[in-house]
C-alpha cells in the first residue's frame, strides 16, 4: 500500500510536469479560516515574535484561498498535493486529515476542467474506464422524479419518505439543500461512477460554495463532482472571481453559523483584496488522495489506505 | 436520562427507539463535501429482534438504554415464569415467555443462560453456545446401519428434537451447538 500511494503520487506529479502545470505550496496554518457552516476547522495557537500575545490560526480544510491569491498574482497553472484537517469527520471514508490533490487552470471552465480530471484519473486507474456527464437536476428527476432546483423542503422530505429512506419523517434537517444531501447520498450516489468515471455538474445555486452562478432558468452553480463507485472523489469549480459576491457569501456562511450556534470563522480579508484586484476566470479543483488510492487498490475502507489511521495516530 | 450523540455511536451500543431498547450493529458516517453530515446505523430491537436501519443528522442525540448482559443460573419454572440466580449474588429474577422464547428447548435446571437485562428486567434469554442434554427418545430399530442415512431424530430431556448419528440410544448424554441445533458428540457420564 505504501508503494500503490508513492506510485500515485509519482504519476499524478508526471501528469502535472507533463501538462505545464506548476507544483506550489502554501501555508497549512492562517490568521483566517474557511466559513462554510458544514466545515469544521481545527484550531491552534502561535505566541512569539510576531504575536507576542499569542494568536488563534486555522488549520486549512483545503488550500483554495491561498492558491487563488498566487492566481490573481499571475502565477499561471498550478496545483498542490498537501495534507488538510476537517474536524468532525471519521468513518469509511473520511479521515479528520487526508490528503487533498488541489489544482487550479486560468482560462478553463468547469467542463474543459472535468475532462482534465478525467484524464488524470484514467492515466491512474488500472485500466481507462468510460465517462458519464450526469446533470445534478436530470438525476433527481431521473432517479427521484423531483426537480431539485424547485423543491420545497417538505416536498423533498415527501420525496424521502416515498423513497422509502428511514426516518424522514421525523428527521429534523435545516433547510431544503440538506434534504437534497440526504438523497443525493441515499439514493443517487450508489449509482453514480459504477465502472465509470461519473461527474454530476451544475448544482443548485444555493449550493454554490465558491462556484459562480450562472443565471438562467433554474440559475445553477457552476459546481461539479467526480464518482467512482458510489464515492464522491472530487469537487470542482468554474471559480467565483467577484470579490464582492465571495465576501457576502462569507457574510452570508458566518451568519448562517451564528443561527446554528457555531463558532464564527474570520473571513479570508487577503483572498477578497487579491480578488479586487483582480482575478483571471479559471476552473479549480480538490480531489481526495485516499480515497482515489481506495479505487486504485480496490479497498473498501480510508483506514487500509493510510499507514496510520487517526485511532491509531 | 442519560443520552448519546452521534459522535458516540458505534457497534454494540445500546439506545432506545421508539420506546425499545436497541443495540447498534453497524454505524456509518456520510458526508457530501460540502454539505450536511448524517450517520445512518443499523439497529437491532432487542425485544422483537428485526434489524432497522434509521438516519440521523450529525450532532442530534439519542436516549441511553440501560441494557446489560449477565450470566445466570437457571433454577426452575413454576408454569408462568423461569426463575434465575446469579450465583455470586444469588440475586434472582425471573423471565416470562416472550423473554424465554425458543430458548426454552435448549433449558436445563443449573445451567448458565446469558439473560439481556433492560431496566432489570430480563427481555432476552440466550442458552449457553454447548449444552449437554440425555436423550430421552429415538428410534433403537436403527442400529448397526451403517448405510450413513445422515442420523436420525432424537428428542432430548429439555424438549428439543436434534439429528443425531444412528449409534447414538435412549439414556445416552450429548453435546449440542445450541447457535446450530446441530449434534457435536457423545459425553461419557463423569
Amino acid at each position: 500500500m505504501l508503494r500503490a500511494r508513492a506510485g500515485l503520487l509519482a504519476d499524478i506529479r508526471t501528469f502535472f510536469r507533463q501538462a505545464g502545470v506548476l507544483e506550489i505550496e502554501t501555508p497549512v496554518c492562517s490568521r483566517f479560516g474557511v466559513t462554510d457552516p458544514s466545515i469544521e476547522s481545527f484550531t491552534t495557537r502561535y505566541t512569539g515574535p510576531g504575536a507576542a500575545r499569542g494568536e488563534t490560526l486555522y488549520l486549512h480544510t483545503s488550500p483554495e484561498f491561498p492558491m487563488k491569491r498566487l492566481l490573481a498574482a499571475g502565477s499561471g497553472p498550478i496545483y498542490q498535493i498537501c495534507k488538510v484537517f476537517r474536524g468532525g469527520e471519521l468513518g469509511t471514508r473520511h479521515n479528520p486529515e487526508f490528503t487533498l490533490l488541489e489544482w487550479y487552470r486560468p482560462g478553463f471552465d468547469h467542463f474543459g476542467l472535468m475532462d482534465e480530471v478525467a484524464s488524470l484519473v484514467n492515466d491512474v486507474l488500472p485500466s481507462s474506464l468510460p465517462v458519464e456527464h450526469v446533470n445534478y437536476g436530470e438525476a433527481f428527476q431521473h432517479y427521484l422524479g423531483i426537480d431539485p432546483h424547485a423543491a420545497s423542503a417538505e416536498s423533498l422530505r415527501q420525496c424521502a419518505i416515498d423513497a422509502g429512506i428511514s426516518d424522514a419523517e421525523t428527521l429534523s434537517l435545516d433547510n431544503a439543500d440538506a434534504w437534497l444531501d440526504l438523497l443525493l447520498t441515499q439514493r443517487i450516489e450508489p449509482h453514480l461512477g459504477r465502472e465509470r468515471l461519473s461527474f454530476l455538474f451544475d448544482y443548485p445555486a444555493s449550493q454554490a460554495a465558491l462556484a459562480k452562478v450562472r443565471q438562467g432558468t433554474p440559475a445553477v452553480a457552476e459546481r461539479f463532482e467526480l464518482y467512482l463507485e458510489g464515492i464522491e472523489i472530487a469537487n470542482g469549480f468554474h471559480e467565483l472571481t467577484d470579490a464582492q459576491e465571495q465576501q457576502r457569501r462569507f457574510e452570508q456562511e458566518n451568519a448562517t453559523r451564528e443561527e446554528r450556534g457555531l463558532p464564527t470563522v474570520p473571513m479570508d480579508r487577503n483572498l477578497l483584496s487579491s480578488l479586487a484586484s483582480g482575478m483571471s476566470e479559471c476552473a479549480g479543483v480538490a480531489l481526495g488522495i485516499d480515497r482515489l488510492l481506495m479505487r486504485v487498490t480496490g479497498v473498501p475502507s480510508i483506514e487500509e489506505v493510510l499507514a496510520f489511521p487517526y485511532l491509531r495516530a | 436520562m442519560a443520552s448519546y450523540s452521534t459522535s458516540e455511536f458505534k457497534g454494540g451500543l445500546k439506545i432506545m427507539m421508539d420506546g425499545d431498547p436497541c443495540s447498534i450493529i453497524e454505524n456509518e458516517f456520510v458526508k457530501p463535501g460540502k454539505g450536511q453530515a448524517f450517520s445512518r446505523v443499523k439497529i437491532r430491537n432487542l425485544k422483537t429482534g428485526r434489524v432497522l436501519e434509521k438516519t440521523f443528522k450529525s450532532g442530534e442525540s439519542v436516549e441511553a438504554a440501560d441494557v446489560m448482559e449477565v450470566d445466570l443460573q437457571y433454577l426452575y419454572a413454576d408454569g408462568e415464569f423461569w426463575h434465575f440466580m446469579d450465583p455470586e449474588t444469588f440475586e434472582q429474577v425471573s423471565a416470562d415467555e416472550k423473554a424465554v422464547g425458543d430458548t426454552i428447548k435448549w433449558m436445563k435446571e443449573q445451567d448458565l443462560c446469558t439473560i439481556t437485562l433492560w431496566n432489570g428486567s430480563p427481555i432476552i434469554v440466550a442458552p449457553p453456545n454447548f449444552v449437554v442434554l440425555t436423550v430421552t427418545d429415538t428410534d433403537p430399530g436403527l442400529k448397526g446401519d451403517t448405510s450413513g442415512s445422515g442420523g436420525k431424530p432424537a428428542t432430548l430431556e429439555s424438549g428439543a428434537v436434534v439429528r443425531v448419528p444412528l449409534f447414538v440410544q435412549i439414556g445416552e448424554m450429548i453435546k449440542v451447538d445450541t447457535r446450530t441445533g446441530e449434534y457435536v458428540s457423545r459425553v461419557k457420564e463423569g
